[in-house]
């Protein structure tokens, strides 16, 4: 499904990636673990397609179209998601009004008409159960005065809506609390079929304690430097990130 | 809803740019007692009438151009401008058939019906219209309807000719022809408009709608409005304004004068996209304009709301004089400019009877190198205990090239007065837009819902149909001015 490769990519002439490779199946969840600042981040806004960063080397090929030739736009219409780790406030917005718009912009992409009324309301019903969102939020405009982790279940919820291909959380535990971490975690696995892919950044084990990942990561300095099977990230919460980065240097 | 009709209208210039070919009797150019008798006798006036535009003129005379306003203009002319415009042939409008086919076009382009028929059958609200071309109203529907119940809708003319008792008492009461330039000018020159009294007790039924459009080159616009609703009557009246696209400015300068009384209450909302020039801000309408009203006696209300985004020059700050006990007013206004457009815009309120109670909410978006200015006065007046003012005004950029600001002036003679002022600015963020992007929604898209999210408390105030039209003209005015 994703299929990255070589990966350089620079932000106001400073390089961040250095050469990333990253091969995602359709059905896998893949978790990427590593210290703040080693690029996480910025991974996942190079794959979403934000426009600062820069390109300069690598490819990224997501089910059999060349990603970085695509807007922002158009990727979201391919299916790419991502879950934002400082999700955006737009006042005066509905939730409700702005996913509407998003499904009906996505159904358009693909030469589909604007999603009957009932059709929607049904599969926004559907989808507040499925991440207990409360329904007075799913009216307020776009997470304006929302608390940290409504922001964070926010984005599960969009999500949910929006039926993604490949969805990236980016630190969506962070700002969680035990109850709301595993309200996340089982509407990411309630969503899980065949046909997606997953991509967890985190920083804490604690939210793989709850997503089960197929394969772990560890992101370093701008590189994968270490790929294993989900125990990877318990060893990597027994000894801290200190380890790789030793194992790295050395 | 919003966004279906934001994405048929982005891409769209200024779409009411049209010529109507239609022949026009004009007055020669230019301005002199002459030409204020030559209008008054085309126009069959009264005696007293005449007068009151040649006093008006002779105090103009002795006025200066006002340039305390936050915008820079070319001095208008007043020498090269056509005073009167009478779309030909002039006669009593009986029925549809005798109206002018190429006006009837004009009225579709603008996508306004005055096939009254259309209207009852398809929109759930009604609205009366009163079109007033260049200077002269040219149809006024509904008015039997209306007339069952006593209210009077029709051009300023006729009611000078068929309520001169009305007229007499009530003009010039809010706007005096010595209130500044451009009304002294408006008062001297003035050739229709629209007139509406609403009886005693009556609840207007439908939307009354005046739709102002400047058709002929080199003439200027000058009309005026006045409306009057009686103890316990209630209105809602809106106001439409296009221009064809001219390379020269043209000037629009009209009087909107309001009176209400006991426990009356007055909804006035415009939506003002008069030709706002080219993108090099070649052309475009100077829109001079003074509106206010007067909330004359006890619990009565008026209310303001209004989403300018047409003109070259705007300068206009509709206000509510609150004399009467528990009266209200409110103010509600979107200001887009975009370009070279400029805007100095804002509200009065002046308390003056007791528990007072005035809001006003404000929001300028500016684009491209424009400008654009808030300037509001909040006067509570000795004597007038307890009165409120509540106000925000917020500024939203787009880009770097434009310019906002804010002049809000506060005075407070009553110790009992309470003012709340609040004010942001805020850019329209690259995170947000991209936050929109990454869910599917392209850029212009996402732009026309920021813009509308932004401006939602003074759009939730219009009347359905003027929302969506509103909601329209945002997207379209702002087409292109981000990314
Ligand atoms: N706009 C920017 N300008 C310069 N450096 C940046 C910018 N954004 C991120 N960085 C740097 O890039 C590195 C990676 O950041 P980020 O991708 O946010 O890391 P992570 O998500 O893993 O914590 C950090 O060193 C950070 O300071
Ligand atoms: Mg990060």
């Amino acid at each position: 499904m994703l299929s990255i490769k070589n990966l350089h990519a620079s932000i106001d002439g400073k390089e961040i990636l250095k050469g990333i490779n990253l091969e995602v199946k359709a059905g896998e969840i893949h978790a990427i673990m590593g210290p703040n600042g080693s690029g996480k981040s910025t991974l996942s806004a190079v794959l979403a397609g934000r426009e600062e960063y820069e390109v300069t080397e690598g490819e990224i090929i997501f089910n059999g179209k060349n990603l970085l030739e695509l807007s922002p736009e158009d990727r979201a219409r391919e299916g790419v998601f991502l879950a934002f780790q400082y999700p955006i406030e737009i006042p005066g917005v509905s939730n409700v009004n702005f996913l509407k718009t998003a499904i009906n912009e996505i159904r358009a992409y693909k030469g589909l008409a604007p999603m009957e009324a009932k059709d929607f309301l049904a599969r926004l019903k559907e989808k507040q159960k499925l991440v207990e969102l409360d329904g007075k939020l799913a009216n307020r405009s776009v997470n304006e005065g929302f608390s940290g982790g409504e922001k964070k279940r926010n984005e599960i919820f969009q999500m949910a809506m929006l039926e993604p291909k490949l969805a990236i959380l980016d630190e969506t535990d962070s700002g969680l609390d035990i109850d709301a971490l595993r309200i996340v975690a089982g509407g990411v696995n309630k969503l899980k079929s065949k046909d997606n892919a997953t991509i967890v950044i985190t920083h804490y084990q604690r939210l793989l304690d709850y997503i089960v990942p197929d394969v772990v990561h560890v992101l370093y300095n701008g590189k994968i430097v270490k790929t294993g099977p989900k125990e990877l990230a318990l060893e990597l919460e027994e000894k801290g990130y200190d380890f790789i980065k030793e194992e790295v240097n050395a | 809803m919003a966004n279906e009709i934001l994405s048929e209208q982005i891409n769209k210039d200024y779409e009411y740019g049209f010529v109507t070919d239609i022949e026009a009797e004009n007055a020669p150019k230019g301005l002199s007692e002459d030409i204020i008798r030559f209008i008054s006798t085309k126009k069959n006036e009264p005696e007293w009438m005449l007068d009151y535009r040649l006093k008006a003129y002779r105090y103009w005379l002795t006025l200066e151009e006002p340039h305390w306003a936050h915008v820079s203009y070319p001095k208008p002319d007043f020498q090269n401008i056509i005073y009167y415009s009478v779309p030909k042939p002039k006669k009593q409008l009986g029925s549809l058939d005798e109206v002018d086919p190429e006006l009837l076009k004009t009225f579709e382009k603008l996508g306004i019906s005055i096939e009254e028929q259309k209207r009852l059958s398809g929109v759930e609200s009604r609205i009366a219209v009163d079109f007033v071309m260049d200077s002269v109203s040219v149809k006024t529907t509904f008015k039997e309807t209306l007339a069952e119940k006593g209210i009077i809708f029709c051009s300023f003319g006729e009611a000078v000719q068929e309520h001169p008792d009305l007229v007499k008492k009530y003009m010039s009461s809010v706007v005096p022809y010595t209130d500044n330039f451009y009304a002294a000018l408006n008062s001297a020159v003035f050739t229709d408009g629209s007139f509406c009294y609403i009886p005693k007790g009556v609840r207007c039924p439908m939307e009354l709608s005046t739709y102002f459009r400047i058709n002929s080159a080199g003439t200027g616009q000058f009309e005026r409005t006045l409306i009057i609703a009686d103890e316990d009557a209630y209105v809602s009246y809106l106001e439409g304004c296009t221009a064809p696209m001219r390379d020269e400015n043209q000037l629009h300068a009209a009087v909107v004068e309001i009176v209400a009384h006991k426990n009356a209450e007055v909804k006035y909302s415009t939506v003002q996209n008069w030709y706002p020039g080219d993108k090099e801000g070649k052309g475009g309408i100077f829109n001079f304009v003074t509106k206010r009203g007067v909330c004359l006696e006890d619990n009565s209300k008026i209310s303001w709301t209004q989403v300018e985004t047409g003109s070259a020059v705007t300068w206009k700050y509709p206000s509510v004089i609150l004399k009467g006990d528990n009266s209200v007013g409110e103010f509600y206004s979107v200001a887009v400019t975009n370009n070279y457009q400029q805007a100095d815009t804002g509200t009065k309120m002046f308390h003056l009877g007791k528990n007072t109670r005035s809001t006003i909410i404000s929001k300028g978006i500016s684009a491209g190198f424009s400008n654009n200015s808030y300037r509001g006065l909040v006067r509570i007046a000795k004597g007038a205990t307890n009165a409120r003012n509540f106000s925000q005004c917020d500024s939203l950029l787009m880009g770097d090239k434009c310019g906002a600001h804010t002049f809000p002036y506060i005075e407070i003679k009553d110790k009992s007065g309470i003012v709340e002022h609040e004010a942001t600015t805020s850019k329209i963020g690259e995170d947000q837009l991209f936050y929109c992007k990454q869910r599917g929604i392209d850029n212009e898209k996402a732009i026309g819902l920021i813009v509308n999210g932004y401006c939602k408390e003074v759009l939730n105030k219009l009347p359905m149909e003027f929302a969506v039209e509103a909601q329209k003209l945002l997207a379209v005015s702002l087409e292109g001015s981000v990314g």
